[in-house]
């Protein structure tokens, strides 16, 4: 075992410091900030609004659609403007992490746009972006059955971390890193899962357990911000 | 493909049984076929059929210039091109999601498996390297075309050969091939995807299980030394909108584990 003190002396199940923050963009109907260190999303909420062209709109159910991108300048290296195949992916999963908990029945023929950019970029940035969203969708008044919690569980080397740096990312030592974004609804049901890098089946196992746990705790940060506003949860 | 809901309802009746359409148990495959040699002007190609799916992969090497961050190392580019000849619901144009996240996905298996010694890649540090293009295309899409394309650029980088070398204008003697195959390694990863069809799990649906399910997880898996203790698992992917409780993710990881086993003897390039 050569990862037997996290590079910034975070213990291993605690996070980076946390901030949320709701109502940071006047215009959209909903929206939110959310920061795991150097990480910072905000997000964006418009609608549920009447969906153009027509021939896109779900006579059962509003369409969530969601737009990931992080800002050219947010990470060291400059990441040229626009959409790439990575953001395109990530929009994706969000979307499909978020969906389960919004009552999209309830609006027929519009669509809810989501909106998520990225400020800074010091790994998670999916995770920031999904909790930003979350608080965001519940703040524009959005019908929901609960909130959903992302945070990324690494394997670093044979140990186990709770919301992991850049710099962990690039461990390379021992058995490397794995980086594991999971999402949490509020009751508990996995809504977001990926992983890239090597890990045993039974690690993975202890890794959901960790990531469990860290989104209650994310999911009480996000509450709290919520209610400092007035939002009902 | 959309299908209507008394289909899918009918799905759900007989999953609930534990049957399905065509006579399969939820966990069985249908027949694998592998094929090699699609286009002979590829460093190697293989055609992929799991039952009436159809995928064709090629790999083809250049010489490119490494990433700055890993600078005596090859490249590897993947791409998915879901053809409008393979299925009514796809059409002509740039990728949309859905082949961007399927390329990904198989790319992240490769990748992380460590299949590809990189390093063996390396012409020149810092100035030129073997790029490899791993290029899949459907070519019909009866359901599970992650599997198979998984499936398939694998048995391609398997069966691939290196291009000549032109030493003097450092470019790669196209359509000349060596006799020498790709630096790899034993970590060949197998992709086997799971469909939650109601509280229902499922592997290798037809394109309407596919529709009919809420949510999948793909989990791609190697072993390095060859034994079953030593696998490990290199990707996953949770797609679409349903959610797994956690108790059926573990199932599903354990299940990967057995699969990925069995799977093993019938992916064998003959």
């Amino acid at each position: 075992m050569t990862y037997t003190k996290r590079l910034d002396g975070r213990k291993f199940d605690e996070t980076r410091e946390i901030e949320a923050k709701v109502g940071v963009v006047k215009n959209a109907d909903g929206s939110a900030l959310f920061r795991f260190g150097d990480t910072i999303a905000i997000a964006a909420v418009y609608g549920p609004k009447a969906l153009h062209p027509q021939h896109l709109r779900d006579p059962e159910r509003c369409v969530l659609r969601c737009n990931y991108d992080m800002l050219s300048f947010s990470v060291a290296e400059r990441k040229k403007p626009g959409p790439t195949r990575r953001s395109q992916e990530i929009s994706k999963v969000t979307e499909w992490a978020l969906s389960p908990v919004i009552d999209l029945e309830n609006y027929s023929n519009t669509v809810i746009d989501v909106h998520i950019t990225v400020l800074q970029a010091n790994a998670s940035t999916r995770c920031a972006g999904i909790n930003a969203a979350a608080m965001a969708l519940a703040n524009a008044g959005v019908s929901m059955k609960e909130l959903v919690s992302s945070v990324s569980i690494g394997k670093i080397d044979r140990k186990k971390v709770v919301d992991l740096s850049k710099e962990e990312e690039d461990y390379e030592e021992g058995e490397g890193a794995t980086d594991i974004p999971l999402g949490f609804t509020k009751s508990g049901d996995i809504c977001l899962m990926q992983l890239d890098g090597k890990i045993r089946a039974e690690e993975l196992k202890e890794v959901i357990r960790t990531g469990k746990k860290a989104c209650k705790e994310i999911y009480e940060i996000q509450k709290k911000a919520l209610e400092a506003v007035g939002e009902e949860i | 493909m959309k299908i209507s809901n008394l289909t899918k309802d009918r799905i759900r009746e007989f999953l609930a049984e534990g049957k399905r359409f065509d006579g399969r148990k939820p966990l069985d495959f249908r027949k694998i076929e592998i094929e090699t040699g699609v286009s002979k002007f590829a460093e190697g190609s293989v055609r992929v059929k799991i039952g009436d799916t159809e995928v064709v992969a090629g790999v083809k090497l250049d010489v490119t210039e490494p990433y700055p961050d890993s600078e005596d190392e090859g490249t590897l580019i993947t791409t998915v091109e879901l053809l409008p000849l393979s299925s009514p619901k796809y059409e002509p144009g740039p990728p949309r999601i859905e082949a961007i996240e399927l390329a990904r996905i198989v790319d992240r298996g490769i990748r992380e498996s460590g299949l590809i010694d990189f390093s063996k890649l390396c012409i020149e540090k810092g100035e030129k390297v073997y790029g490899v293009f791993v290029d899949i295309y459907s070519i019909n899409d009866a359901g599970n075309l992650i599997d198979a394309s998984c499936l398939a650029a694998v048995s391609a980088l398997q069966i691939a050969r290196m291009p000549k070398y032109d030493a003097k204008k450092e470019k790669v003697k196209h359509g000349e091939f060596t006799s020498e195959t790709l630096p790899l390694t034993k970590a060949a990863p197998i992709t086997v995807t799971f469909y939650k069809i109601g509280n229902k799990i499922l592997v290798d649906p037809t394109e309407e299980e596919d529709e009919a399910s809420d949510g999948r997880v793909s989990i791609a898996l190697s072993k390095k030394t060859g034994k079953k203790e030593d696998i490990l698992i290199n990707a996953v992917q949770k797609g679409k909108t349903g959610t797994f409780k956690e108790e059926e993710l573990f199932k599903i990881i354990d299940l990967a584990v057995e699969k990925a086993e069995e799977l093993e003897e019938a992916i064998k390039i003959k």
